[in-house]
This record gives structure tokens, sequence and C-alpha cells, in this order.
């Protein structure tokens, strides 16, 4: 049996060798590269801290996906996150410190309008794409062409128009108008009463608010005295539950055919479970409601691993208003990058105005302010609810899709004061 | 839009919401009325003590029997946060006010922080049979049973802590301490042993409170950060350590409060207390039952 020369044997092994590892350190090189830096700021404490910290979860959940494929065009995906406190007041310096000493490639705004509002300044003069994350209206004065928002509405027509027909449809006249005095409140009901006055709704109560009022017992005598046919409410989570107690106590009048549209937090799984029955009756927006009539490929998966990961987590055990929309931004930005084979900001803007994304919430396609073109702000109605649930929750029939039609699974229940029993 | 009917009804509310701001306020007339400790963390150990409720809450305990169950265990968190700011600050000079003042903000957001650890940043309710119910008066009249409860724990928690500061030794040790811990010293009681029962009662008395915060709204860790302004406006406006003019000035804010939400708009009620205690230190500093 011939033997080679060990030598000659390790020799050509040690070139072999030499010539294999190079070839693969530079393909490890190329799929290890540096990460893509995605910056932003998320409430994880104050009034919008259980909605920050879930919707936090489903980015999360979507880096962690792409960097188990291997990454972005062989680049791993990090989030640069920091707490804003749901304070405004934090956000410019924030995203200073992410773009200028933490040097992240991307952007994605805070959660809600009110801390998205102050950076949207700084962005539009540095020429930065910005994810929009459920904030409200704040490209309206900017018009930056570089923003792309992931909340399934466009300006407060898309968002107030179903509200409000539901309760033409059944003769209303008369509205009442409830709205904390912040950013998003204030828009968004600075809107509706255009709305509601080009169509003829005479306003006949019409009250804001500080932020953080916890006691609403006064107000809602008020809005009872003055006998509305309709009353929209834009609240912050801590009000909008406190609102509901009261309106439970004292009642709104037999007048009031629907009652809600803008309150934030009935979205949030803890609030609805300690309110239960208390919900019943009230009309509100969502941007998801388990209805038969809404299905969306790879959602369902989505809300039930997120649902495992919020038990240890200790955020919203349901998960389905935030977490679902931010996992579309993931979405989104690693279509962008993918197409665009790069980070170039405006190469991405290009590719997100043109394109029609699919993603776990269903196709989004943007319109030159940002904002989606097929807005689907969804007109829910509680129903049938039980004290001290949170599973009836995820069972259909609980919120009724009244508007738009599309999405539509029942009819309106009124007036108020009988779809509450 | 004016009414007699709204007007009643702010009147009657106002009265109502008064006695809650006086529930919360009364530990601190205690604390910082009496004994001169600037406790600006007490909004954070009411908002504990919410917390601590709606935990309690959680069994199957009825909130107020939870307040009542957790009052001996803030008494003890008391005593001995007392002895800490003894320890560190008040045996060491003249400055302990203002070294104080940081010591107790730096409590406010610890027990900020903890809470958000333990807790999470979710809001928290509590379920009980008079939350969400009220008492129809006429059907224009309908009165919240949770603001009755926090209206009769208040009456109750100011009647109790006043014949308690009034005829028992202790209760007068400690309004002697007030007065002149020096001579107290000199008659043989110890002025710090004193103080730091006092304070003990004080945090329980927020344990009490806590529960009626949380019964009154939903809380959150960072609650406490809203009702500094209040508490403290409602103390000063009583006159510092009048238990009594605790309830008075609750219900003077309370009243002006809900006239102005309900006839000049809400923006300017939290304007109110404010406005009252510019008033209150301009005409008469030392409050209305001021020593």
């Amino acid at each position: 049996m011939k033997q080679g020369n060990p030598k000659n044997i390790t020799r050509r092994a040690f070139v072999g060798a030499a010539v294999a590892a190079t070839a693969v350190a530079s393909t490890a090189t190329f799929a290890q590269g540096a990460p893509i830096k995605i910056g932003l700021s998320i409430a994880q404490t104050g009034g919008l801290g259980a909605g920050g910290k879930a919707a936090l979860l489903g980015l999360q959940m979507w880096r962690d996906d792409v960097n188990a494929k291997g990454g972005i065009l062989g680049r791993k995906v990090e989030l640069i996150v920091y707490d804003d406190q749901s304070n405004p007041a934090t956000t410019p310096g924030i995203y200073t410190k992410l773009l200028d000493v933490d040097k992240v490639d991307l952007l994605i705004a805070p959660y809600g309008t009110n801390p998205t509002a102050p950076i949207m300044p700084l962005v539009k003069q540095r020429g930065l794409l910005l994810m929009g994350n459920f904030s409200f209206e704040v490209n309206e004065r900017i018009q930056h062409d570089m923003w792309f928002n992931n909340a399934p509405w466009n300006d407060s027509v898309t968002w107030f128009s179903g509200f409000m027909e539901m309760g033409m449809k059944r003769g209303a006249k008369t509205i009442a108008f409830l709205a904390a005095d912040a950013e998003f409140s204030q828009s968004l009901a600075t809107g509706a009463k255009n709305l509601a006055k080009h169509n003829g709704l005479k306003t006949v109560y019409d009250q804001k608010y500080p932020p953080n009022t916890n006691e609403f017992s006064s107000m809602i005598r008020s809005i009872k005295a003055s006998k509305p046919d309709v009353v929209f409410i834009a609240s912050y989570p801590s009000e909008s539950v406190a609102i509901v107690r009261a309106v439970n106590e004292i009642g709104v009048g037999s007048t009031v055919k629907l009652i809600g549209g803008g309150m934030v937090g009935l979205q949030f799984g803890p609030i609805m479970e300690s309110l239960g029955s208390q919900l019943n009756g009230f009309v509100n927006y969502t941007s998801y409601a388990p209805e038969k009539t809404v299905e969306f490929p790879g959602l369902k998966d989505f809300l039930s691993r997120y649902a495992v990961k919020a038990k240890v987590e200790k955020v919203d055990p349901l998960g389905f208003y935030l977490p679902p929309f931010n996992y579309a931004i993931g979405q989104m930005l690693e279509a962008a990058i993918v197409a665009t084979k790069g980070l170039d900001q405006k190469a991405l803007a290009k590719y997100m105005r043109d394109t029609e994304h699919k993603t776990i919430v269903g196709p989004i396609k943007y319109q030159r302010n940002g904002e989606w073109a097929n807005a689907r702000v969804m007109m829910v109605q509680f129903t049938g609810l039980k004290d001290k649930d949170m599973e009836q929750f995820r069972q259909p029939g609980k919120q009724v899709i009244l508007s738009p039609a599309p999405y539509k699974s029942g009819e309106l229940k009124f007036p108020y004061e009988k779809a509450r029993n | 839009m004016f009414s007699w009917d709204l007007l009643i009804g702010a009147l009657v509310f106002g009265l109502l919401l008064g006695c809650f701001y006086a529930a919360v306020s009364i530990g601190l007339s205690l604390s910082f009325g009496l004994l001169d400790v600037p406790h600006i963390a007490h909004p954070s150990f009411l908002v504990a003590g919410a917390y601590a409720t709606w935990w309690l809450a959680g069994f199957g305990w009825d909130p107020i029997l939870a307040g009542l169950f957790l009052a001996p265990v803030f008494f003890v968190l008391g005593v001995v946060m007392y002895r800490l700011y003894y320890a560190m600050f008040e045996k060491h000079g003249s400055d302990a006010g203002l070294r104080g003042l940081a010591f107790f903000f730096g409590v406010a957001f610890i027990i900020e922080v903890c809470l958000i650890l333990v807790f999470g940043v979710d809001q928290r309710l509590v379920e009980a049979v008079y939350i969400g119910k009220s008492i129809d008066f006429t059907d224009d009249l309908r009165i919240p049973m949770r603001l009755l409860v926090a209206f009769a724990a208040a009456l109750l928690l100011t009647i109790g802590l006043t014949l308690y500061l009034g005829k028992t030794y202790m209760g007068r040790a400690i309004k002697a301490v007030a007065q002149d811990q020096i001579a107290l010293s000199l008659m043989g009681a110890d002025p710090v042993k004193v103080k730091q029962w006092a304070f003990g009662i004080a945090t329980a008395v927020t344990a009490i409170a806590g529960a009626l915060l949380i019964i009154i709204g939903p809380v959150d860790p960072q609650l406490g950060r809203i009702y500094i302004g209040r508490t403290f406006c409602v103390v000063v406006l009583a006159g510092l350590g009048s238990m009594s003019g605790t309830l008075v000035a609750g219900l003077i804010l309370g009243v002006a409060e809900t006239i102005v939400l309900t006839f000049f708009g809400a923006s300017w009620a939290p304007a109110v207390a404010f406005g009252l205690l510019l008033v209150m230190l301009g005409v008469r500093p030392q409050g209305l039952f001021g020593r």
C-alpha cells in the first residue's frame, strides 16, 4: 500500500486549508458584517407604556425571525431602543442621540402622536426615512416625503366618517365632543368637528380636558344635560377607563345613539378585561378584531406566537392592536432593503412609496402623505361581555365590526342605554 | 350653559371629590404639616398602597378591607423610613430639610421603578360591588357609589385622626413634638420615637388612601406625580398640621374644581389648586387653620 509523503500532504493540506479558510472567512465577513442598526424610542413607562411594551415585543419578534434566517443581505438586525416615558419632550434628544452617537442606519418613530410630532422637523431636515408607529396626522403640516405610517388610518375623515355615518343613518342631529387637550385627540376632534358641521350635525357640547384627568362625573353630567344624539370621545388610556366608568355610573341619557369613537386604551387586553361588561354598548375604533370577516395571511400564527411571549414579558396578552403592525414595520423595511440592496434612505423611501407591501396585517399601499391609501379604521361595538374574562376577547362576536363595509360583521345596537344591557 | 341642576350636581360632586382629596392629603398633613418632614414621596406611597390593594383584590379581597389590612404593614414601613431619614439627615444638622427633600424625591423614584418592575406599566383597576354603580336620587342626579365610599372613608379618617391627636397620650405627644421638641425631651419623652411613631401613622394612612385612589380610578406607577401638587396644596391651604383643616381645604378644592370644570371648562380645573394656593399664601400665609 503506497504511502504518501506526510510532509507533502501537510503542505498541500495547509495550502488547501488556507484557500478554503479565506473563502469561508470572506463569506462569513459578508454574512456577519456590521449589524443593521434600527433606532427608536418607544414608551415603556407612562401613559403609553402598556401599549409601547406590547408594540416593542412585536418588533423584537420580527428582529428575531429575521436574524434566525441569517439577517438581511447577510447582516443581522440590531434594535437600539430607548424609553421616552410617553413624554414628547424627551424624543428630540433621543433621536439626535440615535443619529449622532449610536449612528443608527434606520429610524422608526415612537409609538403615538404626541411623542412623534416633535421629531418630524429633525427627520425632514436631515432627509431621513421614518417609519411611523400609530401616530395621527403628524405629517400634515411637515409634509415629509420619506414618512410612512404603519397605522391603518389616514386623516380625521377616514377615522370619523364611519362613526358619524352610523349615527346619521339612525337619525342623529346633534353631537357632543369630549377630547383630551393633547396633540392626537385635538387633531382628531378638530377634524371630526369640521366633518360633523359639514354634514349638518349640530354640536351641543364641546369640552377639552387636561390629560390624565381621572374623574369625569361632572363632564358626563354636562353631556347628559345637553341631550346629544352622538357622543364622540378622543381620550388616552387612563382617561378612557375613567370615562367608561363614569358613563356606566351617571348614564348619558336616552337620546344617545352611539358613544365612543376615538378612545385609546379600549384596545389593550388588561384594560378590556378590567372593564368587562362596562364596555358593552360602546363603539370605538380599533386596528383588528378577531371576527370571521378579518383574515390576513400570517396574522393568526403571529398572534399565537405573541401570546406565548407576552405571558413571559408580562405585556398585553391579546396584542391585537399594536404588535402585528409593529411586526409589519419590520416586514416592510426588510423588503425595501432587499429590493434596493442597501440602506440608501432615498432609494428605500422610493420603494416604500411605489410598492404595495405584503404584511401580516394585510396589503399596505401608501399615499403621497405617507399614510395608508386604503385606510381601514375599524369601528367595533362591544357586546355580550362578561366581567373578569380575558379569553372572551379572543372569540368572535364580542367586538362586532360595524365599519368599514368589507370587514363588517354585525349591526349597530342602539340606543346606547339599550345596547349596554 | 347654566342650569340649577348642573350647579347642584357640581356642588354635590365637588363635596364628594373634596373628601377624596382630603383623604389622600391627610397623611401628608401629619408628616409635613406636623413633623416638618419634606415628604415629597407621599403620593408615591399612595400609589404603592393602591398597587398593594390591587394585589390583595386579586385574591378576592374588598379594596377597603385590603387598605385596612395593609395599614399596619405601611406603619412599619413608615417607621423604618423615618429612622433612615433621621439617621441620614435630621440628626446631622439644620439643612436636613433640603437634603431630605432630595432624599424623598429619590425614594419616590425608587418606588415608581419598583412598581414598574414588579407590576409592569399596565394600568390597574379593582372591582367591588360599589364600583361602576350609582345611587339614583333622580334621573339627573346619580351619585357614583365609589365617591360615596371615598367620602365616608375620608370623614372617618379625619375624625379618627383628630380624636387620636387630641385625646390620646401619644397623639398629644405628636402635637407637642410639632410645637417644641426640646421642651418635650426635657419632660422625659424621646422626640425621635414620637416622630417615628407619627411618621408610621402618616404612612399607614397612605395605605387606606391608596385603596381609595384605586377605587376612584385606574392607577399606573407614575400616577403619584399628578398628586404632588394637589396634596401639598390641600395641606398648605388647610394650615400645616390641621386635620379638620385638611378636610375643609379638600372640600374647598373639590367644589372649586368641579364648579370651574362644569361652567368654565375642564382645562381650567388644574389651575384652581394653584390659584387657591397663591391667594391663600398672599392673604393668610398660615393657612385656614394654621398654627
